[in-house]
C-alpha cells in the first residue's frame, strides 16, 4: 500500500457508567443492541419485551403477547421487525412500530432459549431446551419451520447467525456450526455446558463461554484453541459473552458482579468492571462504538468509553 | 373377493394416492395454487415449459448448463495421452428421464444373449429385413451369415445337456408309465372321428415295465400370438400362394387352422400320431360338395364333449410307442399281489413300494434318584484365609460329609479327596476356589471374618454364629461354584460373564418392585426367545440364582446359549423394573411406521472420552472436531441467498441410515476383554459396563461441572446374601431398630425398599433414574426428609442451603427428621407422614412406595457415597430445569425492602458456605429452625405483598403443595 496503516488506537473500553435504567419488568433476562446500536431490547421476566432509546433511556414500546418470560430478542436489520423467545416454547416475530405481534410460532417442546435472525430477516432461527434450532420463515404464512436442526443431544442454549453459518452452543457440552455454503456441520467439542457462543467480527473465530468458568476462543475453520479466558465465575448460570467491536478484547459476564474484560491476543485480564452485587446476566456491545450494555436483576446500565458528557461533546 | 386385498398390493400404482376421507375430521383448507407443485422423482421441482418445447425437462432441469449438454468439450491429445475417438451415442443427449420408465429409451434389466431364450429378435429381424435389401442375395439375408455362424445354443439348454436332456425330450423328472387315461384328447366344437393309433393304446398295459422310467414328452410352449386380423377364430383366410398355385396336393384348401400353432402348443400330443381330415367340416358347414361322405350332417352335439373342469388330466399314455418284454409285466403283477392293500387308498396318497423297518428305540437310561443335573463344586478353603470359625464350621461339616462319603461313592467325595485316593499330585493351578473368587469377594469374606472377630461372641452365643456362618460360607461357595460352573461352560469365543452382573440382574429383579405386567419385552420380535427371556424374568423375581441356565433353551448350541445368556442378563439390567414403572406411564402407540429399522445418524461421532482427554490437555483442533455432510433445506438456502450446496439432494439434515430398532446390541457394547477382568485388583472398573461409564460422563455434564466421576463404592452395587445376612443384621439392624423403633412397620419396610433399590443402583441406573425424576417425581416431601436427614448425618456443610431451604419449606417436618438424625445410620430413617398408607399388603400402595422410593434411595446412596457430589445432586433435583439456570429475578423494586435484602446476603453467604467442611450438626439445626422461620415470613409478606408477582418462579419451584394451599387461602381470605 501506498500509505502506511494509520496507527492503531489504543482501545477503548466502555467502563464509564452513563445511565441506568429500571426496566421495571422483573428481572432482565437478555439485554440487546438493535442492529444499528441506537436502540436496546431488554427481555423481561414479567413477559415483556421493551424497546429503549440507548441515548435517553426511555421507554419506546413495550411488547406484550408472551405467556411466560421471554429469554432472548434481536431486531432485523431494518428495525422493522422484531423477534422474541419465550419460556412458553413460543417465538414470536412482532411489528415494531405498531407493536402486533405478526406471527407466533409454536413448535418447540421447551423453552426457547435463544433467538436471531438472519442477515436478512428472512429467516428466524430460535434453539431451545429441546435440543432442537428451527429456522422459522418470515416471509412466507407457514406455520412449520423451515428446517429443524435436531443434531444436539442436549438443549441449544445460545445461537449466532452469520452471512452463511449458524452457531449453536449446546448443553452437551458442544458448539455446532453449521456451514449452509458448504453444506457441513462442523461439531467442536468443548466438555462442559455451554452457555454462550458468538462469532469473532471477522468471522474467523468462535468464541464460547462454557460452565467451567471459561471461555473459549476457537479458530473457525481449524477447531484449534486461540484463547482461553477465566478468572470469572460462571459456575451455573447461563451467562453472556462477546467481543468488542474491534476484536481486541473478549468480555464475559460473572456471577460475581462484574464485567471481564480480557486482552483477546495476550488473554490477561484488561478490566474487572464491577457492576453491582448480583449476576450479571447478559451484556451486549454496540457493532459499532465501544459501549456496552450489561443487565442485573431488574436493570440494566448502559456503559462508555469516557465519561458520558465527553462523549456527548466529541459528538 | 377376498383375494383382492391382497392382490392390491402387486399392482404398480402411479401417483401419490387420496388420504382416506375421515368423517370427522375438520374439512381441511384446500392447498393453494401456489404450493400445488410438481416434483420429479428426486424432489425437484418441475416447470412445464410447453408441450412442444420441452415439457417437463427443457434443458437441464431448467437451468441453463449442465453436467454434459452445453458445455463444450475439449479435444485434448498429447504425445502420451491420445485423445480417445468419442463417438456421440444417442444416449449422450438424452436426459435422465427419458432413460426412465416412461422416457423415450427405458433401462430395464435385460437378458443378456447368452442367457436370453431363443424368442426372436424383433429388432434384430428388422434389421436384417432392412439389410436384405441391399444384400448379395436378394431375399435371404443371413443366409451366408448363418452358414458362417457357430451353432450356439442357449445357456439353458446347455444346463440341460449337462443334466442329461436329449434334444426331442421334456423336462422334468423322468416318469414311471402312467395310468391309462380314459379320454386321451378334448374336443371342442366339432369333434373328429378317432384315428387307429389311439385304439391300439388300450392293451399297451400289460407291457409296461415297473423300473424302467421315461423322459417326459416335449411340451412346445404355449406361443400366445395376439391376435391381429378381423376373423374368426380359427379362420385363417385364403393363402393365395395356396389357392392359386395348388401348392397341396390334396387340392383342398383348408380355412381353418386346426392344427394352427395355437393348438398344437396345447394339445401338440394328441395331434402328433393324428392325420386329421382335410377339408371343412363341422356342423355349421354341413357337407361340402367335394366329400364323399355326408353320414354325420346332423351331429348331435353333447356335453360329454366340452370339458368342464381346468386343468384336467394330462393326456398321453407315457409309452411312447415302447413295448415291454413279457417278464416284466409278470413280476409286476406278482409285486402287486404282494402288496396287496385291503383298505381304500386315498386320492394323492400312494402305496409305498418298500416296507419301512421299525426302528427299535431304546429308553434313557434310568437316572437315579438323588440325581440333580447341576454339579456345585465342593468348597476348599485354605483355612488360613478364613475365619477359625467359619474354618471350624467348615471341617465339622465336611468331616461328616467325609465320614458317610466313603459309603455314598466317588461322587460325593470331593477332588483333593479323590485325588488322595488316587494318590495323584496337587495340581499346579489354583488350589482353592478362594483363588478363583473375585478379589471383593474375598475381601467381603475377610470383612466377615473381622466382624466375627471383633463381637467375640460368649460361648453360647458361638454356636449359633457358627451356624451362620456357615450358612453364609455354604451360600458363598454355592455362588462361587455357580460362577465356575457358568464360566466353564461358556466356550471360548464368549467373554466370561462378568458374575457380578447376573448378580446384579438377581438383585435388580427379585426385589418387591419387579411388575410382571409391565416389563420391557426386547425380544417380542422373536416370541420364542421372548419366551425364554420372560421364564428367565419370573425367575428372576424369585430369586432363583440360575435363573439364566434354567431358562436357556437345551436344545440349541452352547455357543447360542452363551451368547443368549449375555443378551439376558444385560436386558434384564437394562430393562429393570424401576424403568418399568417409567414406561408403564406411556401407552405404546398404536400406529408404528416402520418398526423394523429406525433412522440413525451415518456418520458417528468419535469417541467422547477421546475428546475428554483432549480438551483436559488443552488440544483443541483436530482430536475435538468432527465433521459432518449436513444439508440445509434448499428453502432455507434461498432466504440466506446462498446456492444448494447439494443441488439435486432432496434430503435434509444429517444422512440418515437404516438400522434394526430392537436388537438389543444397539443398546449394549459387549464389554472388552481389557474391561472386565476377575483378577482386576480395582472393585468398580472390572464391574462396571463401558455402557455406564459413558452414561456417566454425559451425566456429568448435565447441569454443573461435576467433580470427575469418581469410583463408587462398589458394595453398593453388588449386594450378595452375606452382606444382607451379617453386614446388615450384625451393624445396622440392631441400631435402626433401637432407634427408629417409634416408626411405625411401614416406614421401616419402605426402607428396605428403599435399600433394595441402591443395592442395584450403579451409576447406570442412577442416570436413568435422574431422568425418571423428571417425569416421576415424588412428593417434594420425601425430599425434604431425606436431605433434611442425610445432610445431617453426613454433618458436611455442603449440602447446608439444601437442608435449609428444605427446612424453611417444612418446619413441621423438620422437627420430625431432627429426632432421627441424631443417629449415624446409614439407612435414612424417614418420617411416619410419609406413608399415608399404613396398608402395605396393598399392591397400589406398595407400587406407589417403590415409585417414591427410587429417587430417595438414589440420593442417599449418592450423600452416603461422596459428600462433594452431593450438592450438585440435590441442586439438580430441586431444579426443574435442564442445563444452566437463570439468575434468580433478584427483587422488583416495587418490593423493596430491608428483609429481602438481608434475604439476598444470605444467598450470597450460602454459596460461600459451600465451601466450608464440616460444622456442628446441632448448632447448625438450630439455625436452620431459625432461618427457616425467618424467610418463611419474608416470603409469606411477599406473597401477600405482590401478588402478581409472576418471577418468583424459582421461589414457587420449592414450595410444597400444602404451602401453596395455604397461599392460596391466604389470598382467598384477603379478598
Amino acid at each position: 500500500m501506498a500509505f502506511p496503516q494509520p496507527r492503531p488506537q489504543a482501545p477503548q473500553l466502555p467502563q464509564h457508567l452513563w445511565r441506568t435504567v429500571d426496566c421495571q419488568q422483573g428481572a432482565v433476562r437478555a439485554v440487546r443492541f438493535n442492529a444499528d446500536g441506537n436502540y436496546l431490547l431488554t427481555c423481561g421476566s414479567d413477559k415483556s419485551l421493551k424497546l429503549w432509546s440507548v441515548s435517553r433511556g426511555t421507554l419506546l414500546k413495550t411488547y406484550s403477547g408472551h405467556g411466560y418470560e421471554v429469554l432472548d430478542a434481536d431486531g432485523s436489520y431494518d428495525n422493522s421487525q422484531l423477534c422474541s423467545c419465550s419460556s412458553d416454547k413460543t417465538v414470536i416475530l412482532w411489528d415494531v412500530a405498531s407493536g402486533q405481534v405478526t406471527r407466533k410460532l409454536r413448535g418447540h417442546a421447551g423453552k426457547v432459549n435463544c433467538v436471531q435472525f438472519n442477515e436478512e430477516a428472512t429467516v428466524m432461527l430460535s434453539g431451545s431446551i429441546d435440543g432442537t434450532v428451527r429456522c422459522w420463515d418470515t416471509r412466507s404464512r407457514r406455520m412449520e419451520p423451515i428446517q429443524i436442526l435436531d443434531e444436539s443431544q442436549d438443549g441449544i442454549s445460545s445461537l449466532k447467525v452469520s452471512e452463511h453459518e449458524l452457531l449453536t452452543g449446546s448443553v452437551d457440552g458442544r458448539v455446532r456450526r453449521y456451514d449452509l455454503r458448504m453444506g457441513q456441520l462442523q461439531v467442536d467439542y468443548i466438555g462442559s455446558p455451554i452457555t454462550c457462543v458468538c462469532f469473532s467480527r471477522d468471522g474467523q473465530c468462535t468464541l464460547s463461554s462454557s460452565l467451567d468458568s471459561t471461555v473459549r476462543l476457537l479458530d473457525k475453520s481449524t477447531g484449534e484453541m486461540l484463547g482461553e479466558y477465566s478468572g470469572h465465575v460462571n459456575k451455573g448460570y447461563k451467562l453472556d459473552c462477546c467481543l468488542t467491536d474491534k476484536d481486541t478484547h473478549v468480555l464475559s459476564c460473572s456471577e460475581d458482579g462484574h464485567v471481564y474484560y480480557w486482552d483477546l491476543v495476550e488473554g490477561s485480564l484488561t478490566l474487572k468492571l464491577p457492576v453491582g452485587k448480583a449476576v450479571v446476566q447478559s451484556l451486549s456491545f454496540h457493532p459499532t462504538e465501544p459501549r456496552l450494555l450489561t443487565s442485573m436483576e431488574g436493570r440494566v446500565q448502559v456503559w462508555g468509553a469516557e465519561p458520558e458528557d465527553a462523549a456527548e461533546n466529541e459528538s | 373377493m377376498a383375494s383382492d386385498e391382497d392382490s392390491d398390493e402387486d399392482f404398480v400404482t402411479y401417483g401419490t394416492p387420496l388420504e382416506p376421507l375421515e368423517e370427522d375430521e375438520p374439512s381441511r383448507k384446500p392447498i393453494p395454487v401456489h404450493e400445488q407443485t410438481v416434483k420429479d422423482e428426486k424432489g425437484r421441482y418441475k416447470r412445464f415449459h410447453g408441450a412442444f418445447t420441452g415439457g417437463f425437462s427443457a434443458g437441464y432441469f431448467n437451468t441453463v448448463g449442465s453436467k454434459e449438454g452445453w458445455t463444450p468439450s475439449t479435444f485434448v491429445s498429447s504425445r502420451q495421452q491420445k485423445s480417445e475417438k468419442h463417438n456421440a451415442r444417442p444416449e449422450d443427449f438424452m436426459d435422465e428421464e427419458d432413460f426412465g420408465e416412461h422416457g423415450i429409451a427405458p433401462r430395464e434389466i435385460t437378458t443378456t444373449d447368452e442367457f436370453a431364450s431363443e424368442r426372436k429378435d424383433q429388432i434384430k429381424d428388422k434389421a436384417r429385413a432392412v439389410s436384405s435389401l441391399a444384400a448379395l442375395i436378394p431375399g435371404d439375408p443371413g443366409l451366408l451369415e448363418e452358414f458362417i455362424a457357430p451353432a450356439r445354443s442357449s445357456i439353458g439348454v446347455e444346463l440341460l445337456r449337462k443334466m442329461g436332456w436329449k434334444d426331442g425330450q421334456g423336462v422334468g423328472p423322468r416318469l414311471k408309465r402312467k395310468p391309462r387315461k380314459q379320454n386321451t384328447g378334448r374336443v371342442y366344437g366339432c369333434s373328429l372321428p378317432r384315428n387307429g393309433s389311439e385304439e391300439s393304446e388300450e392293451d399297451d398295459d400289460e407291457f409296461a415295465p415297473e423300473n424302467v422310467t421315461f423322459a417326459p414328452k416335449d411340451v412346445v410352449p404355449v406361443d400366445f400370438t395376439p391376435k391381429v386380423d378381423s376373423h374368426g377364430l380359427g379362420y385363417r383366410g385364403l393363402n393365395p400362394l395356396q389357392a392359386l398355385g395348388g401348392g397341396s396336393g390334396s387340392g383342398h384348401i383348408n380355412l381353418f387352422t386346426l392344427q394352427s400353432d395355437r393348438t398344437t402348443n396345447l394339445f401338440g400330443d394328441r395331434a402328433s400320431g393324428q392325420e386329421r381330415r382335410g377339408g371343412i367340416a363341422g356342423q355349421a358347414f354341413g357337407v361340402g360338395a367335394m366329400e364323399e361322405e355326408d353320414g354325420d350332417i346332423y351331429h348331435k352335439d353333447s356335453m360329454s364333449n366340452y370339458d368342464n373342469v381346468l386343468g384336467g388330466e394330462e393326456p398321453g399314455d407315457g409309452l411312447y410307442g415302447w413295448t415291454a418284454p413279457q417278464q416284466y409285466t409278470k413280476k409286476k403283477n406278482a409285486l402287486k399281489r404282494v402288496m396287496a392293500y385291503s383298505g381304500r387308498i386315498l386320492d394323492g396318497f400312494a402305496l409305498a413300494s418298500e416296507v419301512t423297518e421299525i426302528k427299535t428305540v431304546y429308553p434313557p437310561p434310568d437316572l437315579p434318584r438323588d440325581f440333580r443335573p447341576v454339579h456345585y463344586f465342593r468348597p476348599v478353603i485354605d483355612p488360613s484365609t478364613v475365619s477359625p470359625i467359619v474354618a471350624q464350621a467348615l471341617q465339622l461339616s465336611r468331616g461328616q460329609l467325609s465320614q458317610d462319603a466313603s459309603q455314598q461313592g466317588r461322587h460325593k467325595l470331593d477332588s483333593t479327596q479323590r485325588r488322595d485316593m488316587l494318590g495323584e499330585s496337587a495340581l499346579q493351578g489354583p488350589s482353592s476356589v478362594f483363588e478363583l473368587l473375585e478379589s471383593k469377594d474375598r475381601e467381603r469374606l475377610t470383612e466377615i471374618r473381622k466382624a466375627a472377630e471383633s463381637q467375640k461372641p460368649s460361648e453360647s452365643n458361638l454356636s449359633s454364629a457358627v451356624d451362620r456362618a456357615v450358612v453364609v460360607a455354604s451360600a458363598k461357595a454355592k455362588a462361587a461354584a455357580l460362577q465356575a460352573l457358568s464360566s466353564r461352560f461358556q466356550s471360548s469365543s464368549t467373554q466370561p460373564q462378568p458374575p457380578s452382573e447376573t448378580q446384579m440382574a438377581l438383585n435388580a429383579w427379585s426385589g418387591p418392585t419387579a411388575d410382571a405386567s409391565k416389563t420391557f419385552k426386547p425380544f417380542s420380535k422373536n416370541p420364542q426367545k421372548q419366551a425364554r427371556y420372560d421364564l428367565y424374568i419370573s425367575k428372576l423375581k424369585q430369586g432363583d440364582k440360575d435363573a439364566v441356565e434354567l431358562s436357556l433353551d437345551s436344545s440349541m448350541t452352547e455357543w447360542e446359549r452363551g451368547r443368549e445368556r449375555e443378551e439376558f442378563v444385560r436386558a434384564a439390567l437394562l430393562y429393570k423394573p424401576s424403568s418399568s414403572s417409567l414406561s408403564s406411564r406411556f401407552t405404546h402407540g398404536k400406529h408404528e411406521e416402520d418398526t423394523d429399522t429406525v433412522d440413525v445418524a451415518q456418520e458417528q461421532e468419535n469417541d467422547v472420552d477421546d475428546k475428554q482427554a483432549a480438551v483436559k490437555m488443552k488440544m483443541f483442533g483436530k482430536l475435538t472436531r468432527d465433521t459432518f455432510e449436513w444439508h440445509p433445506d434448499k428453502l432455507l438456502c434461498k432466504r440466506f441467498n446462498i446456492p444448494d450446496p447439494y443441488p439435486g439432494s432432496s434430503m435434509v439434515g444429517m444422512p440418515k441410515v437404516k438400522r434394526d430398532k430392537y436388537s438389543v446390541f444397539n443398546f449394549l457394547t459387549i464389554p472388552d476383554g481389557s474391561q472386565v477382568n476377575p483378577s482386576d485388583p480395582k472393585p468398580s472398573s472390572s464391574t462396571i459396563p463401558r455402557v455406564t461409564a459413558e452414561a456417566s460422563s454425559k451425566k456429568s455434564r448435565w447441569d454443573v461441572p461435576v467433580q470427575a466421576s469418581e469410583p463408587k463404592d462398589a458394595v453398593s452395587a453388588f449386594l450378595s446374601e452375606t452382606r444382607s445376612e451379617v453386614s446388615a443384621t450384625q451393624q445396622t439392624e440392631a441400631e435402626v431398630k433401637t432407634q427408629t423403633d417409634a416408626l411405625p412397620a411401614s416406614a421401616t419396610s419402605e426402607v428396605k425398599v428403599a435399600q433394595s433399590v441402591e443395592k442395584q443402583s450403579d451409576q447406570k441406573n442412577e442416570e436413568e433414574e435422574e431422568e425418571e425424576e423428571e417425569e416421576v417425581r415424588p412428593s417434594m416431601d420425601l425430599f425434604k426428609a431425606i436431605f433434611a436427614s442425610s445432610s445431617d448425618e453426613k454433618s458436611s456443610s455442603s449440602s447446608e442451603d439444601e437442608a435449609e431451604e428444605e427446612e424453611e419449606l417444612a418446619p413441621p417436618t423438620s422437627e420430625a427428621a431432627q429426632s432421627t438424625t441424631t443417629s449415624g445410620t446409614v439407612i435414612p430413617p424417614i418420617p411416619a407422614q410419609f406413608t399415608p398408607a399404613p396398608d402395605i399388603n396393598k399392591a397400589m400402595d406398595l407400587k406407589h412406595l417403590t415409585v417414591q422410593s427410587v429417587p430417595s434411595a438414589e440420593t442417599t446412596a449418592q450423600s452416603t457415597q461422596s459428600s462433594l457430589n452431593a450438592p450438585a445432586k440435590s441442586q439438580g433435583l430441586d431444579e426443574e430445569e435442564f442445563g444452566p439456570r437463570l439468575p434468580p429475578p433478584g427483587f422488583v423494586p416495587s418490593t423493596h425492602s430491608p428483609q429481602m435484602k438481608k434475604q439476598k446476603k444470605k444467598d450470597k453467604e450460602k454459596h460461600k458456605g459451600k465451601k466450608h467442611k464440616k460444622e456442628k450438626k446441632k448448632k447448625k439445626s438450630k439455625k436452620h429452625k431459625h432461618k427457616g422461620k425467618q424467610k418463611k415470613r419474608h416470603e409469606e409478606s411477599d406473597s401477600s405483598s405482590d401478588d402478581t408477582d409472576s418471577n418468583s418462579e424459582d421461589v414457587d419451584r420449592d414450595v410444597p403443595t400444602s404451602e401453596l394451599l395455604q397461599r392460596l387461602k391466604n389470598l382467598k381470605n384477603k379478598r
